[in-house]
């Protein structure tokens, strides 16, 4: 294929009883890139990843992944394909243990997970590999710990843990930083540019020097459109950047 | 399993195994039938999230199945139920089929819905015996061989189709599966997220609570020797979700202890006539109000501690 590009959308458009938060958005994402969503609050980025992951039908537009046409399938269908999201708001699973969080994003893979009339124990030995991904996010003594006892921090930590644990080819992160305090925010940088390695990660984020950090190719969202597009060098001089962030989110771009 | 449990499990089976030396035998298979009947609801409420408000339609349409094939087909004890079971667990496959793409409130509408269409049924339908239900269901002999007409042979019996049901339920929440029905409880759109179909997996899980409902509603038919009304009607619906909260949902033997201590005060309170209602819907009213998780969530929770 000529392109390496992993993701393509091509006008993808939401519209919200007449209200259109997603407009027309064409963006390319290159494989094993980090490409980075930004845009002031309401610009549609959370939309765009729901569209993205199925979560909400396209009013228009289509959506092709790795050379496959996705804008029509069933949400687990995509994740199944390697696309998997976190959620602005922290998505953990609060009632079970830290350990068992990772543990059920390993175990669909097994293809027992319909299967129940088998005792728990069948899945005792993913628990090791569980404990490599906790390890990773420095999460490996708290594996016992019910989930809904962490902080804040720590459960963004598990969430990135838990997306692993399926091996995305392409993760989507809805503002991973979000909330977190000075430390946390560089451990998760540190945990993006490692995982990133070997695949491909498109991320919403407001903090500017986590997406100067981080990102290859930067995509800028406003009112449902694609404002600006390139490095953050090119991008973060912009004029209509700048201004559509004036007042919102003047304090980050400086 | 831990050994503290394992000892509270061997000490309750024990009990229930010495139980109809103490206690009366029709009493105490109601309990076992009820608390069946609970114990299938949990695994939708406790361990999956869904709040079904149309279990009756399990139970009484179990009920029924049961009692017309053992009074007109002369079906032994097991097939009776058995059929029943199958019966409700067919059911249960239509309606969760249409039930579980809804959310929260919607899913129990439909649930409530449908079962007040099936309780249409039982009114109009030639074989149901109408108000007066199916009466005289005789118990039979188990596989052809031994008669169940003794109430406490009755009783081994109906105690040994609950165990085998109470450890199904309890296979299916400590099993890959029920890992995934958790994750959809505790997070629906994250397990979506990681690609798991969470409409099947609920569909399956409400396959097995219906077919569980409708195995307790059989053995109820049975060993009552009696299928009504009362057994498909709403309150029946929430008589199981007054049991299941009272005894702590999510808990494996919340809904057992629900079960015992509502038909407990059903029938020794029976002599104060309609004010067991009121005295029922009070003492619901403070359990709620003291132990937030449910008499055995509440214990188990100070246990942790
Ligand atoms: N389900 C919905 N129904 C109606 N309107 C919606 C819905 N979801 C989002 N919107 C609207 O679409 C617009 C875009 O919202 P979206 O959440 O995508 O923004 P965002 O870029 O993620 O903002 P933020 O930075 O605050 O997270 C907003 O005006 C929002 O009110
Ligand atoms: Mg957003």
């Amino acid at each position: 294929m000529a392109t390496d590009y992993i993701l393509e959308t091509r006008e993808l458009t939401k519209q919200f009883r007449g209200f259109t938060a997603v407009d027309k958005v064409s963006i390319n994402v290159r494989r094993s890139s980090i490409h980075a969503l930004i845009g002031p609050n309401g610009a549609g980025k959370t939309t765009f990843f729901n569209l993205l992951t199925k979560f909400l039908p396209p009013t228009s537009g289509s959506i092709v992944y790795n050379g496959h046409d996705i804008t029509r399938e069933k949400p687990a269908q995509t994740a199944r394909r390697g696309v998997i999201r976190s959620f602005q708001i922290s998505a953990v699973f609060p009632h079970l243990t830290v350990m068992e969080n990772v543990r059920v994003a390993l175990q669909r893979k097994l293809g027992t997970s319909f299967h129940f009339w088998k005792p728990e124990s069948t899945l005792n030995h993913l628990n090791e590999r569980a404990m490599e991904l906790l390890t990773e996010v420095d999460l490996e003594s708290f594996a016992d710990t019910q989930t809904v006892e962490l902080p804040y921090g720590r459960k963004r930590a598990l969430e990135i843990a838990t997306t692993l644990a399926v091996d995305p080819e392409l993760m989507l992160l809805d503002e991973p930083t979000q909330g977190m305090g000075h430390e946390d925010v560089g451990r998760v940088v540190d945990l993006i540019r490692k995982v990133a390695k070997n695949r491909t990660v498109l991320m919403v984020e407001h903090n500017m020097s986590v997406i100067a950090n981080l990102s290859d190719q930067i995509t800028v969202l406003a009112r449902g459109t694609v404002l600006a597009e390139g490095p953050y060098d090119v991008v973060s001089k912009n004029p209509l950047v700048l201004e559509a962030y004036v007042g919102s989110a003047e304090a980050e771009v400086t | 399993m831990s050994n503290r449990s394992k000892v509270l499990y061997i000490v309750l089976l024990l009990g229930a195994l010495a139980a109809p030396f103490i206690g009366y035998p029709i009493f105490l298979m109601k309990v076992l039938c009820f608390a069946l009947f609970a114990c299938a609801f949990n695994l939708l409420i406790g361990f999956t999230g869904l709040l079904s408000f149309g279990h009756a339609m399990f139970f009484g349409g179990a009920a029924y199945l049961c009692a017309y094939a053992a009074k007109t087909w002369g079906f032994t004890p097991e097939l009776a139920v058995l059929f029943g079971t199958v019966g409700a667990a067919i059911l249960g496959y239509f309606v969760g089929w249409l039930a579980v793409r809804r959310q929260g409130i919607y899913f129990a509408m439909v649930s409530l819905a449908l079962s007040q269409m099936i309780y249409f049924i039982c009114v109009q339908a030639p074989f149901t015996g109408a108000e007066d239900g199916l009466q005289n269901v005789p118990r039979g002999k188990l596989f052809g061989l031994f008669s169940l007409a003794d109430d406490t042979t009755m009783y081994y019996f109906v105690l040994a189709v609950f165990i085998f049901g109470f450890w199904l339920i309890y296979r299916t929440i400590h099993s890959p599966f029920g890992q995934v029905l958790k994750s959809i409880r505790e997070n629906e759109p994250r397990a979506l997220s990681l690609g798991y179909d969470v409409d099947k997996y609920k569909l399956v899980a409400f396959v097995i609570s219906a077919g569980l409902a409708g195995m307790a509603g059989a053995l109820k038919s049975l060993s009552l020797g009696l299928a009504t009304l009362t057994d498909v009607s709403w309150q029946m619906s929430g008589e199981v979700v007054l049991m299941t909260l009272l005894g702590g949902m999510g808990t494996i033997l919340g809904p057992v202890l629900g079960a015992t201590s509502i038909i407990a005060m059903q029938n020794y309170l029976s002599s104060f006539g309609s004010w067991v209602t009121i005295i029922m819907g009070a003492t619901f009213v403070v359990c709620v109000l003291a132990f937030r998780r449910g008499i055995v969530g509440e214990i188990a929770h100070r246990l942790k501690k």
